[in-house]
């Protein structure tokens, strides 16, 4: 839907081949020859992420094997101006690590060592790309564990975590990427290893590892992290509550934070999703309910249940028309098997899906649900629905065959009104997936021309050639003015200095 | 509560913006002024106040979405009395201090949201619940070029474009002027319970972080001549049983309040010693270190909070010898409070993050309106 404009796509073919001989010829010396893939039947696999829609061949793909390897194909890159864009397992959902096609694709995959596990100072240190839950492995026989568990956890890496500042089912009670993260090494495009935070809880200066989460890859190259474990709750129990109305089960939401409740996982499922969930890994979901509540709390024994006695009690009030108590772990699991599988589930129903990311404030998530609805009959899709409910952030699946151009066509649009809405309902347009090419065009509706160019003026501060994974995350002028959809927050008039029709 | 109207409607705002315009066509500087109540911290301001004192209310606020949008003149304590009204804090306690405050009444009283984003300081619970950046959900500058920009939102999570807002904290004004800012808040524990035990430093330090490595609702903590103090905070049933099995003595309610709001404001005994000993020539050294780093053996008076990440110490030791037992411990040292400033209230930046700043200032305020001396004089070169 908003691919990035391809100003160099067209450029010929002759042009290409040299430019790749050239970058080949700079990077041979600095790399042992199998981390250099150049040929096409090498880089195609490293033509998408997650993100499958939008394909694109790199010029050639670099796997450094260890930091100096990293430094030195940055500083070539950067001699010879050459986009770098950063990859770590792949697993992005809004095309972040899309390649340039006439830029270098950096795979950080062999950084895959935990280099430390500490039980006194509740940290470890990894290489970017160790898997998140790797992390948690490793820290359990301490009793701890890394606590942002966003649903691809058993594969995606913790340096991918830190660009998109990843989130998962439990933020609203742990926090993001952002708050688990105390310290980051990298490098600079040019090839200078830099350092942001500390193993302190502050550093000197402005905050900058507050800007590098959640950068996705365009202003440093990330090679280790440094992350915060907490101490593993003794016990979690899980509530499942079902409602035989929309806006009942939004309220309850609602109701439950006013009652003081920070919920460990707080999550909500629509009819369609539990039917299509159910069917996938029969955890015995209500199907009659029009939305089922996921509703969790953790601690000590005696915490969790004075917990789970109130939110019981939030739940009927708010007209829970039934709801289990998980008695054991595994059926506490089993209760959130269908919710971590919503995505496969997705795939069984329909030939292609495509996941929306937007978050709005909580109490419009009924407004968004019903608003959906009517978008289901005005698109002649279908759209299937998983909500963060406690955080607000929306994972609506638009459920199409991307085999029919018609209705792919009508998919993009169905989800650009998905992401204006939530702006228009004072949220934002991605909540975990990251920008990346996928809502470049959205940008443009959230922010205005002036604050898109000071993320430009941010991202030359670190990278003033723009080099670093360059036409992602922040959409051109020109772009915005050709999208047409206009940012009228605050009543500021958009692009006034563009001539107009 | 009703919704007031948008702060780019907000007079005060257009009055804000157009003075920006005027210092930088005419390249005179500005310092950014709320309460005036830090007016200790940080190198000396250079260049005219700006202040913010007009631009004041709260602009939106759920207690159900757990989130506030403040304009940055807002005295802080009003901030309080409204969230505390509905049973909600911000976690993070940020301090407040000496009621400030001018003659002609265009500075208030007691700190402002503002400030308080820009100093970027977080009281006792921070350890334990995050900072006060780790808060901050979005946020309205004025930048140097007397554009009003917002980034963040209003919503625990948001990924959309670089995280601006939360750079915001903590950087002294240096990018631009705070004018408004949406804070997450959270409800305040349902119990609490406060403990004492005698033991040395080290021993301490260590218990400390061993708690922490334990499903314990620690909240505060504070070690000062051989007493620590330590606040349990969440579900009465998880405080009670913590208490239970920790042991040490229990704090009456009353004393436990004072003596965590006296930390909290930096009004307790230490700090009362410590501004008294600053006329003697002493410095109060903030040292923001790893938690389990060992204690730095460096004369003077020592208070440690958040399980040991952070280290006041009152000394007459040479800037450099603080400085360097910060760094060699792996963190930094601030010159919090002094008579003489001139080594520099912040730790030095090492390159390449010194031109990252350098170049951050440059892309917010190129003709350098704003003062970029209260954190690093060298900024503006």
């Amino acid at each position: 839907m908003n691919a990035p404009l391809p100003p160099e796509a067209a450029a010929p073919l002759a042009a290409r081949a040299a430019r790749q001989a050239e970058v080949l010829a700079a990077l041979q010396p600095l790399l042992p020859a199998h981390a250099l893939l150049w040929r096409s039947e090498d880089t195609v696999p490293y033509e998408c992420d997650g993100l499958t829609a939008y394909r694109e061949q790199p010029l050639l793909v670099a796997l450094p094997e260890d930091q100096a390897q990293v430094a030195a194909v940055l500083r070539a890159c950067h001699a010879l101006r050459v986009p770098v864009v950063a990859r770590g397992a792949g697993t992005g959902l809004s095309g972040g690590a899309l390649p340039h096609a006439l830029g270098v694709t950096l795979s950080l995959a062999k950084f895959n060592k935990i280099l430390k596990v500490d039980k006194l100072s509740r940290t470890a240190v990894v290489q970017c790309g160790v898997r998140n839950l790797a992390i948690s492995e490793a820290a359990a026989p301490l009793g701890l564990y890394y606590a942002p568990d966003p649903s691809s956890q058993i594969a995606c890496s913790i340096g991918g975590n830190v660009a998109e500042n990843s989130g998962g089912v439990h933020c609203l009670k742990y926090g993001l990427t952002l708050h688990n993260v105390l310290r980051v090494r990298g490098f600079t495009i040019e090839g200078e290893a830099v350092e942001f935070g500390s193993e302190a809880l502050d550093c000197a200066g402005l905050d900058l590892l507050a800007l590098i989460v959640g950068s996705e890859g365009m202003l440093a190259v990330i090679s280790e992290v440094t992350v915060k474990l907490v101490p593993k709750p003794q016990i979690a129990r899980c509530i499942m509550a079902s409602f035989d109305d929309i806006r009942k089960a939004g309220d309850a939401v609602a109701q439950i934070i006013a009652a003081g409740i920070i919920p460990a996982g707080l999550e909500m499922m629509d009819k369609p999703m539990t039917a299509a969930v159910e069917g996938f890994v029969h955890a015995g979901y209500d199907l009659d309910a029009e939305a089922i509540l996921l509703c969790e709390s953790d601690g000590t024994p005696e915490e969790v249940e004075e917990e789970i006695g109130r939110m019981l009690d939030v739940l009927s009030g708010s007209g829970a028309t039934r709801m289990e108590v998980s008695k054991d772990e595994a059926q506490r699991l089993k209760f959130w098997s269908g919710r971590k599988n919503a995505f496969p589930a997705s795939g069984r129903i329909s030939p292609d899906y495509m996941c929306m990311d937007s978050t709005i404030p909580r109490k419009r998530l009924a407004d968004m649900l019903l608003a959906i609805q009517a978008m289901e009959s005005k698109y002649g899709l279908r759209c299937a629905n998983v909500f963060h409910a406690g955080d607000g952030n929306l994972h609506p699946l638009i459920l199409f065959d991307a085999n029919d151009p018609d209705q792919l066509h009508r998919c993009e649009l169905f989800g650009a009104d998905i992401l204006e809405t939530s702006v228009a309902m004072g949220g934002t347009v991605t909540g975990e997936h990251g920008v990346g090419v996928e809502k470049l065009s959205s940008m443009c509706v959230q922010f205005s021309p002036e604050e898109r160019e000071q993320m430009f003026a941010v991202k030359r501060a670190f990278d003033p050639a723009e080099l670093l994974n360059p036409g992602k995350v922040i959409p051109l002028l020109s772009r915005c003015a050709e999208y047409g959809k206009m940012h009228v927050k605050k009543g500021l008039l958009p692009f006034p200095d563009l001539p107009r029709f | 509560m009703s919704e007031t109207p948008e702060i780019v409607d907000d007079p005060a705002l257009r009055t804000l913006v157009e003075r920006v315009r005027q210092a930088r066509s005419l390249r005179s500087g500005l310092y950014i002024r709320g309460g005036n109540t830090k007016a200790f911290y940080g190198n000396a301001p250079r260049g005219e106040p700006l202040d913010m004192g007009g631009l004041s209310g709260i602009s939106s606020y759920e207690p159900t979405e757990l989130v506030v949008t403040v304009r940055a003149g807002t005295p802080l304590a009003e901030l309080e009395a409204v969230l505390a009204e509905k049973g909600q804090c911000l976690a993070f306690e940020p301090p407040r201090f000496a009621p400030g405050g001018n003659d002609s009444g265009t500075v208030p009283p007691g700190g402002t949201v503002g400030g308080m984003v820009a100093a970027g300081l977080s009281g006792p619970s921070r350890a334990a619940v995050g900072a006060v950046r780790d808060h901050v959900l979005g946020a309205t500058l004025l930048n140097g070029r007397a554009e009003v920009l917002s980034f963040g939102g209003q919503v625990m999570k948001n990924v959309a474009g670089y995280d601006v807002s939360r750079v915001l904290a903590g950087s002294m004004g240096v990018l631009g002027a705070i004018c408004e800012v949406s804070l997450k808040v959270l409800p305040q524990p349902a119990a609490t319970a406060t403990l004492r035990f005698e033991m040395d430093q080290g021993r301490a330090l260590r218990q400390l972080n061993e708690w922490a490595g334990r499903p314990l609702p620690l909240h505060a903590s504070a070690w000062w001549q051989g007493l620590l103090v330590l606040r349990l905070s969440g579900a009465a049933a998880a405080v009670r049983s913590a208490a239970q099995s920790l042991g040490g003595e229990v704090l009456p309610p009353d004393l436990a309040t004072a003596f965590w709001t006296g930390l909290r404001d930096q009004g307790d005994e230490y700090f009362v010693n410590a501004r008294t000993a600053l006329d003697a020539g002493a410095t109060l050294w903030r040292l923001s270190l790893p938690q389990t780093a060992p204690p730095l053996a460096l004369d003077g008076d020592s208070l440690v909070e958040w399980g040991g990440a952070q280290r006041w110490l009152c000394t007459r030791l040479p800037a450099a010898t603080v400085r360097d037992a910060a760094a060699a411990a792996g963190g930094h040292a601030t010159l919090f409070m002094g008579h003489d400033r001139s080594a520099g209230v912040f730790a030095p930046l090492q390159s390449p993050l010194d031109r990252i700043h350098r170049e951050l200032k440059r892309a917010f305020d190129p003709d350098r309106v704003f003062d970029a001396g209260r954190l690093y004089p060298g900024l503006c070169p």
